[in-house]
């Protein structure tokens, strides 16, 4: 009698849509999957080590570049952490700046995740529209901080600085044309019968499961658990504004799809209300303690140069605590848990990533399908390797 | 004697012109693949090397020609060397069979425009396309490599499932020509275009053809999303050349074969029959670019479904029909 294997076959850390260095041993039988084994840790750099020889403000460099097509949403989620340890609260104009620039980072995040999860799926075209959006997005963020990736706008405290001119009447006439926008990616895809086959019922996750395996973002509420930060512990003032919190039904791929792209409208909606609604005032809580005085003051002021030194060069002394805070970062729950021992660097900084977690859920998904599944789940799950790895 | 030696050397100047003109075909689809995609997707495409891009198909050639050639240790040699020929050969074969024009008259001689005329023409054709899928099959198994061996084993299950729906669909034609001859088959849409008397058939035949050149919505065989490059992951240089042109020349040959079977070959108004038969091809050629712009591409399971399940029996009903309307008329 004939005898059968399963083969192996090793998918990543180098393979096109393993969306970075994710590397997944795969046992297949034919092409159904029998076994999936994700395997991290390509791009380890050691973040949250190299943190706890930082001082505070210095660490906002290091975690833009923890999921790198999120960095504004990543400077949110820590200097509300630090701002929690702290024990300030940022005035309202600066609050909703945050929520701009976070919303703003969302929509730029989905529509890389968009084009990418269909570029799998071989829809190849909706990633130059994609694209071609995001850049807009990154411009808005080259006006307010001169970088497009890495931002590091968010400080301690506040904002690097205020709106430039311009910017209001950019982002409003830009984010009043992107429905629009969607309504094209969606006709591309939404109806389309071989995008319908290829996405329902695929890579099901059950709210039961979505829930254990600790999933959070659109992962979650693909899966119908209506579970979002910014509703449940709104913070920075996400309660002033009116948005629908999408869910799916079955959990499957294409309902992820309907998520991401229901909450790419939402946060456009958010976005227009914010830019509306904007405050006058400062974009800096007073915190002399904290925060940098004002550039003409350091060059005019002997006491004002003396603490700006002080500032730059030693940080400052938290009170001794421990602080968990998250927000809802584009792929998920983001949050940091800082320990402070009182001195001017973090005692011990963890990081919550959702990617990682959120992959975890991979080999429950995938086991039982076909290859091409895998490809189609690894990019609904919309992982950013930078993240997981941390 | 002379007579003969005229005849051979019509025959050979004829299969030189062709072979140029079809090499250089391949190598300007190519561009037109990439700069009509480049339309379509909002960006430029090559347009740099010479004006508006047109030397790049060289300069693409005489990069790969100069690349390294890769031999996996462990390879099957003989077959590894053998599939990109089988590949591409049989691809250049179904030229010899298409009828591109008219006849023509040079110094008082009449030179049909074709290679060939058998009588056997469309299986021929068939016989030779299926043929080609060994190339893929081999390519995929001698290069010792897992991803290389899913697309081979992908190759085979798609053409086999899809040669049947193919050669079924185009029964209909055969019907209401009763020749196999491409000839033949042209010179009985003088007065009708088979697609109106056919146009199930037509569009059977078309998405068969999609799923016989490995194009999207289709390509599954060498998807680069989820198996890298199957069967051609392990090839380098002018070996990994010869497939992406043996590819080309699969897709410009099903356009040549949808043209003469379905849209009058060389037939039409005013302008030279070559420039309509060229033209109608390329027309197809453009359509192939437009679906690749647009879908996605089928799982393989649903492609194997459709392939059996909807694309047979629709052939076969097709047929059916064809035979009882002939009947009743």
């Amino acid at each position: 009698m004939a005898k059968t294997e399963t083969l192996t076959i090793n998918m990543g850390p180098q393979h096109p849509s393993t969306h970075g260095v994710l590397q997944v041993i795969l046992e297949l039988d034919g092409e159904v999957v029998v076994k999936a084994t994700p395997h991290i840790g390509y791009l380890h750099r050691g973040v949250e080590k190299l943190a706890e020889n930082k001082t505070y403000h210095q660490c906002i460099t290091l975690v833009d570049r923890l999921d790198y097509l999120a960095g504004m949403s990543n400077n949110f989620s820590y200097v509300l952490a630090v701002e929690k340890l702290l024990d300030i609260e940022v005035p309202k104009r600066a609050q909703y700046i945050r929520i701009i620039m976070a919303e703003l980072q969302r929509i730029a995040s989905h529509l890389i995740w968009l084009g990418t999860h269909a570029h799998d799926i071989g829809a190849m075209t909706p990633l130059f529209y994609t694209f071609r959006e995001r850049d807009e997005i990154t411009f808005l963020f080259e006006m307010v901080c001169g970088a497009r990736l890495t931002p590091s706008y968010f400080r301690i405290g506040g904002l690097a600085s205020d709106l430039p001119d311009g910017f209001v009447s950019k982002a409003t006439e830009l984010m009043k044309l992107f429905p629009a926008k969607v309504d094209d990616y969606e006709t591309l895809l939404t109806k389309n019968p071989i995008w319908m086959q290829r996405t329902k019922e695929v890579g099901i996750l059950s709210a039961e499961d979505a829930v254990n395996l600790g999933a959070s973002g659109p992962m979650i509420r693909g899966s119908n658990v209506p579970w979002d930060i910014r509703r449940s512990n709104p913070y920075s003032s996400y309660e002033d504004f009116n948005f629908i919190v999408p869910t799916g039904e079955n959990g499957d791929c294409y309902d992820r799809y309907q998520v991401r792209i229901e909450e790419m409208r939402q946060s456009a909606e958010i976005v227009l209300q914010a830019l509306e609604r904007l405050p006058k005032g400062d974009i800096n809580v007073y915190a002399p303690k904290v925060m940098l005085p004002p550039k003409e003051e350091v060059y005019t002021d002997i006491a004002a140069l003396i603490h700006h030194f002080k500032i730059v060069s030693g940080g400052f002394n938290p009170p001794v605590g421990e602080v968990y805070s998250s927000v809802e970062a584009p792929k998920g729950e983001l949050g940091f848990y800082i320990v402070s021992d009182g001195t001017n660097k973090p005692y011990r900084l963890r990081i919550r990533p959702p990617s990682f977690v959120n992959l975890e859920s991979l080999p429950t998904m995938v086991e039982g399908s076909l290859i091409a599944d895998v490809i189609a789940v690894i990019g609904s799950i919309d992982i950013v390797l930078g993240e997981v790895d941390r | 004697m002379l007579e003969v030696v005229i005849t051979i050397g019509i025959m050979l100047v004829k299969m030189v012109i062709v072979l140029s003109v079809v090499m250089l075909m391949v190598a300007y689809v190519t561009l037109m693949e990439r700069r009509v995609l480049g339309r379509m997707q909002v960006r430029h495409g090559p347009n740099r090397v010479g004006w508006q891009g047109l030397l790049q198909p060289i300069a693409d050639g005489t990069k790969l020609f100069f690349k390294e050639e890769l031999t996996v240790d462990k390879a099957n040699k003989g077959l590894y060397h053998l599939a990109p020929v089988i590949y591409m050969g049989c691809a250049l074969a179904i030229y010899a069979v298409i009828p591109f024009g008219n006849e023509i008259e040079v110094l008082g001689r009449v030179i049909p425009l074709h290679i060939a005329d058998i009588n056997i023409g469309i299986l021929y054709v068939f016989a030779l396309s299926s043929l080609g899928v060994y190339g893929l099959v081999l390519a995929g198994w001698s290069s010792n490599n897992k991803y290389s061996m899913l697309g081979g084993l992908r190759a085979a299950a798609q053409m086999i499932s899809y040669e049947l729906p193919l050669g079924l669909s185009i029964i209909g034609v055969l019907m209401l020509t009763g020749s196999l001859s491409m000839v033949d088959i042209v010179n009985a849409q003088e007065h009708v275009w088979f697609v109106f008397l056919q146009p199930f058939g037509f569009l059977l035949y078309l998405i068969c053809a999609f799923a016989e050149v490995g194009r999207t919505p289709f390509d599954l065989v060498e998807c680069d999303n989820e198996i890298v490059a199957g069967y051609q992951t392990e090839y380098s240089s002018m070996k990994f050349a010869i497939f992406y042109l043996g590819e080309y020349m699969h897709i410009i040959a099903v356009s040549a074969i949808a043209v003469t079977l379905f849209w009058g070959g060389w037939r039409g108004p005013f302008l030279p029959p070559v420039v309509w038969f060229i033209g109608k091809v390329l027309a197809f050629v453009f359509f192939f670019i437009w679906v690749r712009a647009t879908y996605p591409r089928f799982r393989y399971d649903q492609l194997m479904r459709f392939g059996w399940k909807v694309l047979l029996p629709l052939t076969l009903l097709n047929i059916v029909v064809t035979a009882l309307v002939t009947l009743i008329i």
